[in-house]
């Protein structure tokens, strides 16, 4: 089956109320749904930012449901859409000087930089757990602190294989394979036809970072073990950067330039038979006005990211954490916002309207129709169920935010698959650089 | 009080005290807390504490800081000799009676006063190895058979963001020497002239001598400004490939605010006085030379 943008947004809407129920969205008649009581103050106003749309639908919905909760509560919310790399120093900035917007969207741990300056959510983090069937193991690593909330995820913007189903036929393959050796035949064979992929190599937040720690930890490399010891230079992050090695000679030249907007560009131009990505190629071209560009939509196929040696998934998504600043006047308000933001009558309608751009983090909305209305958005379903956290398998802190915004591991894999160093020696340099962070 | 207002020196501290009060508030007071920062380990939402050279220690051991110093000083050299030989080649142009010279100047500014980020955005789409116009025009000429990887070496990288610096930078170097071209007095020329000095005597020891004290000042400012650069290395590389391009100011920023090390940031940026001062100085002793430029010897 597929669905047009607007035919989604109808589905979603009526599926709200009845379908949802039947999906298994709504508890069953009888069980005690949890209450949490969270009267906005008198006078409360709200200023929220939160990451530019990376798909339009996103922002719609957001300030639709924004409205919604003004005309329930009589809150003035102001949204503020900021772009993604501006967040986390507007974030920081609030925290160090005590002023700013009341509630941010942020990246990642942003929430363990400065958890001092967070008001504790744990009624609002407890509540959401019991109403939606529970957190994933990895919301509570990003979300808790020393046993108390202080950010609740939002969701992840994620990513998965995104391929040509065409060209991968041609290449003498049906589907996209699900492991790894499989999927260097698959490219290999892909490139020889002339047809290559790319994987971003620059200093790229989002993309980089995303499919170069999948691609390590799937090897069984690991920045720190689970005692904050550095152990990234061992024979597990070697093979993985041999594989690097392997996979770079499918790629599309310039891909070490390549920042996050770059294989979305290349991929809608036909120059790739594949890359790594959220859903957002999918649905530009599902919703593009240029024939050329829409028959791209109709030959996308998406596929979860391969499974290495360690035999479970290992991705890294972005993952969005909503943060309330201790400085605000309205507290009461600021949580409620963030809990009616995630009642399903409003996030079920802005996944859809997003065709699942940000995977939940709560598992009843495994159950969202949004992942059943296109079997092509299926695969981003699970993205939080899968993935791990920056810094693995340490604790979020400063140390691992540093080497994450250092760009270590990007660094390391982009040496050693261009050839720029070996892979032992790219190995031994990320060693020396996060123990930087580790030791201080 | 009145007598109070008519004494001169009360009077000249009063006069004073705005701008004193600008400049300690906007430009003293963020210089220190930066230096001192950079001896503590703050952390974004932590004042920290006083680490003595702890920081400055930890980045004499940082392969990818001394990357980034050795990617500012030459970025900052040869970006500032390319954009001073092109700036005064244009100048010299301007300075001559050209049809619409009004508009052309105008048109000169241009890549100076379109926003920084802009313009950075402008070359980031000229370099992108798969969309670069320059090597579709190229390649449909006959003169490559693939797209040039402009910004995917670190070589390639380098020149590729000195070149986007230099056409943004020469505006500024050109309309101010152009400025101090049309200082020069026209007589100078024209004994010259008599004496039997041709175009390139001329030159030399009229426009260069009379444009010295101009050269100094804005060599400073372009100096100070290439070093300092953040802008567009940030939109067009983001200091990649393999931080090729990471200049201090980058690097101190993606410390500091992603990586949320604001100690460390702070002592790359004071890394940066060091050089900073030198370049003026050299600009300042060494080419404002008084007697020099006077037909005097240099003691």
């Amino acid at each position: 089956m597929n669905l047009t943008r607007r035919d989604s947004l109808k589905l979603g809407a009526a599926t709200l109320a009845g379908a949802a129920t039947g999906l298994g969205l709504t508890p069953p008649v009888g069980a005690q749904e949890p209450k949490l009581d969270l009267k906005p103050e008198d006078g409360a106003s709200l200023r929220v930012l939160r990451p530019a749309k990376f798909v339009a639908g996103d922002e719609k919905l957001w300030l639709a449901n924004t409205e919604k909760y003004t005309k329930e509560t009589g809150v003035k919310v102001k949204v503020e859409s900021q772009a993604w790399e501006d967040l986390r120093p507007k974030a920081a900035v609030a925290a160090n000087v005590g002023k700013g917007p009341d509630i941010v969207y942020g990246w990642y741990d942003d929430a363990h930089q400065y958890p001092d300056k967070l008001v504790d959510l744990s009624d609002l983090g407890d509540y959401l757990d019991k109403k939606y069937e529970g957190w994933y193991d990895v919301c509570k690593k990003f979300g808790m602190r020393e046993g108390k909330w202080i950010a609740i995820p939002l969701g992840a913007a994620g990513a998965r294989i995104v391929y040509r189903s065409s060209l991968l036929k041609e290449a003498g393959f049906d589907a996209w394979p699900k492991d790894l050796d499989g999927m260097l035949k698959a490219t290999t064979a892909l490139a020889a036809k002339g047809k290559p992929g790319g994987l971003a190599l620059g200093n790229a937040v989002g993309d980089g970072n995303g499919w170069c720690h999948w691609l390590v930890w799937s090897h069984g490399g690991r920045m720190v073990d689970d005692k904050d010891q550095v152990v990234i230079n061992s024979p597990e992050t070697i093979a993985a950067l041999e594989y690097a090695k392997e996979l770079y000679k499918s790629f599309v030249p310039g891909t070490l330039s390549w920042l996050d907007p770059s294989n979305n560009k290349a991929f809608l131009d036909g120059q790739l038979s594949w890359t790594i990505n959220g859903i957002s190629i999918y649905y530009t071209a599902k919703n593009s006005t240029d024939p050329k560009i829409k028959a791209v939509a109709d030959d996308i196929g998406h596929a979860i990211l391969p499974v290495g040696p360690v035999g479970r998934p290992t991705e890294l998504h972005l993952t969005v954490p909503a943060m309330v600043f201790a400085y605000t006047q309205y507290p009461n308000a600021a949580k409620d916002y963030i809990r009616f933001m995630l009642e399903r009558e409003q996030y079920v309608p802005w996944q859809e309207a997003s065709i699942g751009y940000f995977s939940q983090p709560l598992r009843a909305y495994e159950k969202s129709p949004v992942w059943t209305s296109d079997p092509k958005h299926t695969p981003y379903r699970d993205l939080m169920a899968n993935m791990l956290w920056p810094g693995y398998s340490g604790a979020l802190g400063y140390a691992s935010a540093g080497v994450l915004a250092d760009f270590v591991m990007v660094n390391m894999v982009a040496q050693a698959a261009s050839g720029a160093k070996s892979p032992k020696d790219a190995a031994a340099e990320a060693q020396k650089r996060a123990e930087r962070y580790y030791k201080l | 009080m009145a007598g109070l207002l008519n004494n001169r020196a009360v009077l000249s501290v009063l006069f004073m005290l705005p701008a004193a009060s600008i400049l300690l508030l906007f430009l003293t007071y963020p210089l220190a807390l930066g230096i001192w920062m950079g001896f503590t380990d703050a952390r974004i939402g932590r004042p920290g504490i006083y680490v003595g050279l702890e920081q400055y220690l930890s980045l004499f051991d940082d392969d990818v800081f001394w990357l980034s110093v050795f990617n500012t000083l030459v970025y900052t050299t040869v970006a500032t000799i390319a954009k001073f030989g092109l700036g005064m080649w244009l100048a010299l142009l301007l300075n001559h009676a050209l049809p619409f010279k009004a508009m052309i100047r105008a048109i000169v500014l241009l890549p100076y006063i379109v926003p920084t980020v802009l313009s950075a955005i402008v070359f980031w789409w000229i370099y992108d190895p798969q969309f670069s116009i320059v090597s579709w025009s190229l390649q449909k000429l006959g003169l490559i058979d693939h797209y040039i990887d402009f910004l995917g070496t670190p070589w390639n990288a380098r020149w590729s963001v000195i070149v986007a610096n230099v056409w943004r930078g020469i505006p500024f170097v050109a309309i101010c020497l152009l400025a101090g071209l049309q200082t020069i007095p026209p007589s100078l020329y024209e004994a010259a002239a008599l004496d039997g000095a041709n175009a390139w005597h001329r030159f030399r020891h009229v426009t260069v001598p009379m444009l010295m004290p101009i050269l100094a000042v804005v060599l400073t400012f372009s100096v100070l400004f290439t070093f300092t650069d953040f802008q567009l290395i940030y939109a067009i590389t983001r200091g990649g490939p393999l931080n090729a391009t990471h200049l201090m100011a980058t690097l101190a920023f993606q410390r500091a605010i992603p990586g949320g090390d604001l100690g460390q940031g702070a002592a790359i940026s004071t890394a940066m006085i060091p050089f900073l001062i030198a370049a003026t100085v050299f600009s300042y002793y060494g080419l404002q030379r008084r007697k020099w430029q006077q037909g005097g010897t240099d003691d």
